[in-house]
């Protein structure tokens, strides 16, 4: 997305917005509940039917390097670098550990 | 009149083994323990009732209360309605909840009594619950359009905005539309099911048109000051593709319809169409009304967005399109599918005892087909504000398409076979 796009979609929101918080320790459920929030697209668990990759069981360096590379705009990608800057490096660890632990 | 008991539910519930299988690994046991009913098996209903069951590990018991026979999918509707798709490619059945433990009841919900946590089906039967989630989607303000108050002029002049048999209904009408004709689509004021749904629509019409029926018109009478959604895409794309076959027609909210007339009522104008195709103004669902749910604008159901629980009943949960949005989210089926994990997540810590997360999360994504293969999409995320209590989108995240695209296009069908899967798979 170009900035212009960005600025136009956060004026029609009406709201500045917020930066992305950073994750608490002490919640059993996080890394859960924050995956849960990528299974529409790429599979209950991470376990894609197919058109989507899936993430169940990839290595967790691997995840965290390609959604590092996602959220700095370096991997080319039509949506997922969009996506990755709605989560703060710690919730992005989280994430990819609790996929890499699906097997 | 009857309860459906515990030891009925175990067996349809399956052996325990069967159901560790699916849980996979790494969830700590849980202690959450009663009895969710969920109402509605839309896109919010359907995910709320497979993840209370996986996340439990079964310890929960979910009753999904649903009146249709089979799921039909609002998104990917405008491609039948294009011929591009069929009717049986965007409709899935309920049997995949089976494996997880899900008791179906297909009914339909006739009264919820808060406070005596129990709800009466049609059929006379009665369910309480320890939490009740109420997905019951839209309902349409037909009363606001008094030529449309009535059942035979829904069957005319139809919405097509519940997938179903409308869909195939409007399909037929284009199909039976001499060359020449003009199709003009009411959008109503926003908010409203789906907002980049309309402008989805009317490009595929066009393109259907432009394929069959060159001669052909698509009439867009918009209620709005503006198109709601991907406004820049939508017009390059029209501007492109369309040029003398979409014209849009901003602030032309409907007043009235002239169903023997096929035609719109609009405050200074009238316009008579060929098909006239009506998305009424809406409310949330009727049983919201019912239960006393209903505490924004007459129309929505506000809620607490770290639980989805109603501000106005103790107990009850309401997801998707019925609540009154946070600020910048759609009503979408994408957002639907995230409130219900939120809610999962949060009954079963309220259920175990536990205050729900402090810190959820939801994502959307809207893909919109310009064409049979290309695609635009809007994504944001979103995330809790403490100060102002409610889910804000994130600084910096989401975004459009920078123009329409075929990858997308493989994309959006991904989406839709994996999100499918997600609630009811
Ligand atoms: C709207 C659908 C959607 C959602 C939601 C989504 N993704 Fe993606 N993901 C994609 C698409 C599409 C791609 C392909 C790259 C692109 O075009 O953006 C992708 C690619 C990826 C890849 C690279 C896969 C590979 O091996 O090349 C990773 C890793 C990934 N996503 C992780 C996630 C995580 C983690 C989340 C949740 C925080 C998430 N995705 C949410 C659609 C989605």
């Amino acid at each position: 997305m170009n900035k212009t796009n960005a600025t136009a979609l956060a004026f029609a929101a009406g709201f500045a917005g917020l930066s992305p918080a950073p994750a608490q320790a002490g919640d059993p459920n996080l890394a859960r509940n924050l995956s849960a929030t990528c299974a529409n697209c790429h599979g209950t668990n991470g376990r894609s039917l197919g058109g989507m990759e899936s993430l169940a069981g990839v290595d967790k360096n691997k995840l965290l390097d390609k959604l590092k590379a996602f959220r700095s705009d370096a991997k080319p990608a039509t949506i997922m670098h969009q996506i990755s800057k709605g989560y703060s490096e710690e919730q992005l660890d989280l994430i990819a550990g609790w996929f890499a632990a699906q097997k | 009149m009857r309860q459906f008991d515990r030891r009925e539910f175990l067996r349809a519930a399956g052996g325990a083994g069967a159901m560790a299988a699916l849980y996979g690994c790494g969830v700590a046991g849980s202690k959450a323990s009663g009895h969710v009913v969920v109402v509605g098996g839309g896109y919010g209903g359907a995910t709320a009732a497979k993840y209370l069951r996986m996340w439990s590990q079964g310890s929960v018991e979910v009753t999904l209360i649903e009146r249709n026979p089979r799921f039909v999918s609002c998104p990917i509707s405008n491609l039948v309605i294009a011929g591009e798709k069929t009717l049986a490619e965007i409709t899935v059945g309920y049997e995949g909840l089976q494996k997880y433990g899900v008791k179906l009841v297909h009914g339909d919900v006739v009264a919820v009594d808060a406070d005596r946590r129990s709800l009466k089906l049609a059929s006379g039967d009665t369910l309480s619950w320890d939490r009740l989630v109420l997905a019951p989607g839209i309902d349409f303000m037909y009363y606001s359009l008094p030529g449309l108050d009535n059942a035979a002029a829904q069957e005319t002049i139809l919405h097509a905005w519940k997938a179903g048999a409308q869909t195939l209904a409007l399909r037929k009408q284009l199909q039976a539309m001499p060359d020449g004709g003009i199709y003009a689509l009411c959008v109503p004021k926003a908010p409203y099911r789906c907002p980049p749904g309309p402008y989805e629509r009317a490009s595929l019409v066009a393109w259907y048109f432009k394929q069959n029926k060159p001669r052909s018109k698509v009439l867009i009478l918009d209620a709005n000051e503006d198109i709601v959604s991907k406004r820049g895409l939508f017009m390059k794309a029209w501007a492109d593709a369309y040029a003398g076959i979409i014209e849009y027609r901003a602030q032309s909210e409907l007043r009235d319809v002239d169903v023997a007339n096929r035609t719109a009522i609009l405050e200074f104008d009238k316009v008579k169409a060929d098909v006239l195709n009506v998305v009424p103004p809406q409310r949330a669902g009727s049983i919201a009304l019912q239960a006393g749910l209903i505490d924004v604008n007459q129309r929505w159901c506000s809620v607490d967005w770290l639980s989805m629980e109603s501000t106005a009943a103790r107990g009850i949960h309401v997801l998707g399109d019925a609540c009154f949005p946070a600020p910048a989210m759609p009503k979408s089926g994408h957002m639907a599918n995230q409130h219900a994990k939120l809610a999962a997540a949060a009954i079963l810590n309220l259920l175990a005892g536990q205050r729900p997360s402090d810190q959820p999360m939801v994502v959307n994504t809207c893909y919109s087909f310009v064409d049979n293969r290309n695609v635009i999409h809007v994504a944001s995320v979103h995330a809790y504000d403490a100060q102002a209590r409610t889910l804000q989108p994130v600084k910096g995240a989401g975004g459009l398409s920078s123009a329409p695209n075929e990858m997308e296009g493989k994309f959006a069908l991904a989406w839709a076979r994996n999100i499918w899967a997600d609630m009811l798979g």
